[in-house]
């Protein structure tokens, strides 16, 4: 039990880092990386959401979908879910936390559409059908490993704006191949796996 | 090009080449790096993609005066999630190898950005048929994309292309390129090179 609890852990942190192993929620990685500040808003909202997301979707899997046999409805379920927590995040955070709620404005609605939430729901109900903690451990490590590669992301980005890069790689090109040299660094951790 | 007169071959065009939904638009990086592995990958997101872009288009269109405002992204993800089920089982019934190298991938195209993005410009706007064109352009424009990207990977990381084996055992292949930093890399110098060759031929004008 608490070996499998470290090696989720540690595999959805880092030897399998959504972003630089597995290429999900590439989108707000290069969209919302500009910035620290912002990329740490993106993270705890993602974390957020997936975390929810994993517990509510493994919910609906474990008492619905399997007792009444629906498992072809999963796609379909689970984007409405998470679609429904999204908004309810937002509603909630314009209640409570107008400064970060104003600071995030259009990319919070965009979680909807991030692969990496929909991803792990999936990736859940494949690996872990029977078990809720390690759904929802899997869930919020995972969304942390994003938040670990977008700041970090950002804090290069922040630096790059000085530097003399070619004219026609400027923005994106160069912010692909920085990514790329990152996830180079990220191949190291894969002896880590237990 | 708000003043031109929208046809069907000019929309098919525009999908395909001038907004080219990977290297101009930018947008469904996570497929693009995450399948193109290698050609036969590429092919099937691709085409898988422009199957459920097409129609979905058509569909969204069809039933744009009938969608309310407030509630059509919702809208739109349940006609796009519906028709990947469809795409999804379709290809587990009938090409189980690729379905299942592409595994999670397939699913997810649900939220590519590129589906919901021509859903919500383009085919909330326009008549069913100009919306199969452009989402038949938007596709086969990401398609060629995917297939360019993946043909070098596997060219480079593998040493084959569409699995044939192109150069003998005496030149060990790059692996690191079929591997996840290469896919960033290749995009990166691939889009690099693009964006140098428009601006040189801006430049010849």
């Amino acid at each position: 039990m608490a070996i499998q609890i470290v090696s989720i852990i540690l595999s959805a942190l880092l030897t399998e880092n959504f972003v630089m192993v597995k290429f999900l929620g590439i989108c707000p990685f290069l969209g919302v990386s500009k910035k620290v500040e912002t990329a740490v808003g993106m993270g705890m909202a993602v974390t957020f959401v997936m975390a929810l997301a994993s517990a509510f979707t493994w919910i609906v899997n474990r008492f619905l979908l399997i007792p009444f046999d629906l498992l072809y409805l999963q796609t379909i379920v689970f984007i409405l879910i998470i679609a429904g927590l999204v908004q309810f995040v937002e509603m909630f955070m314009k209640k409570s936390m107008p400064s970060l709620y104003s600071a995030l404005g259009i990319y919070l609605p965009l979680i909807t559409t991030n692969c990496a939430v929909l991803g792990v729901t999936l990736l859940n109900v494949q690996n872990y059908p029977d078990s809720f903690i390690y759904s929802l451990l899997y869930g919020i490590f995972a969304a942390l490993g994003f938040t670990l590669a977008i700041v970090l992301m950002a804090g290069i980005r922040e630096n790059l704006d000085e530097d003399a890069v070619p004219e026609s790689f400027r923005g994106f090109p160069i912010a692909l191949i920085t990514a790329g040299l990152m996830a180079i660094a990220f191949m190291g951790f894969s002896g880590f796996s237990i | 090009m708000p003043d031109e007169k929208k046809t069907v071959s000019s929309v098919f065009v525009n999908g395909l080449l001038k907004e080219n939904p990977t290297f101009v638009q930018l947008l469904g990086m996570c497929p693009t790096l995450a399948v193109t592995t290698s050609l036969k990958n590429g092919l099937g997101m691709g085409l898988s993609a422009t199957a459920v872009l097409i129609c979905s288009n058509i569909l969204i269109s069809l039933l744009r005066k009938l969608i309310p405002d407030k509630v059509r992204i919702a809208a739109y993800i349940v006609i796009i999630a519906a028709f990947v089920t469809m795409i999804d089982m379709s290809l587990k019934a009938f090409l189980p190898d690729l379905a299942s190298s592409l595994g999670l991938f397939i699913p997810l195209i649900v939220v590519n950005c590129i589906i919901l993005a021509r859903a919500e410009a383009f085919a909330s706007k326009n008549s069913p048929v100009l919306s199969a064109a452009d989402g038949l352009g938007m596709g086969l424009g990401f398609t060629g994309a995917l297939c360019i990207i993946s043909a070098i990977r596997e060219f480079l990381g593998a040493g084959t292309v569409w699995g044939i084996a192109l150069y003998g055992t005496h030149i060990a292949p790059a692996t690191i390129v079929i591997m996840a930093p290469g896919g960033f890399i290749v995009l990166g110098l691939l889009i690099g090179t693009i964006n140098f060759i428009a601006a040189k031929r801006k430049g010849d004008k």
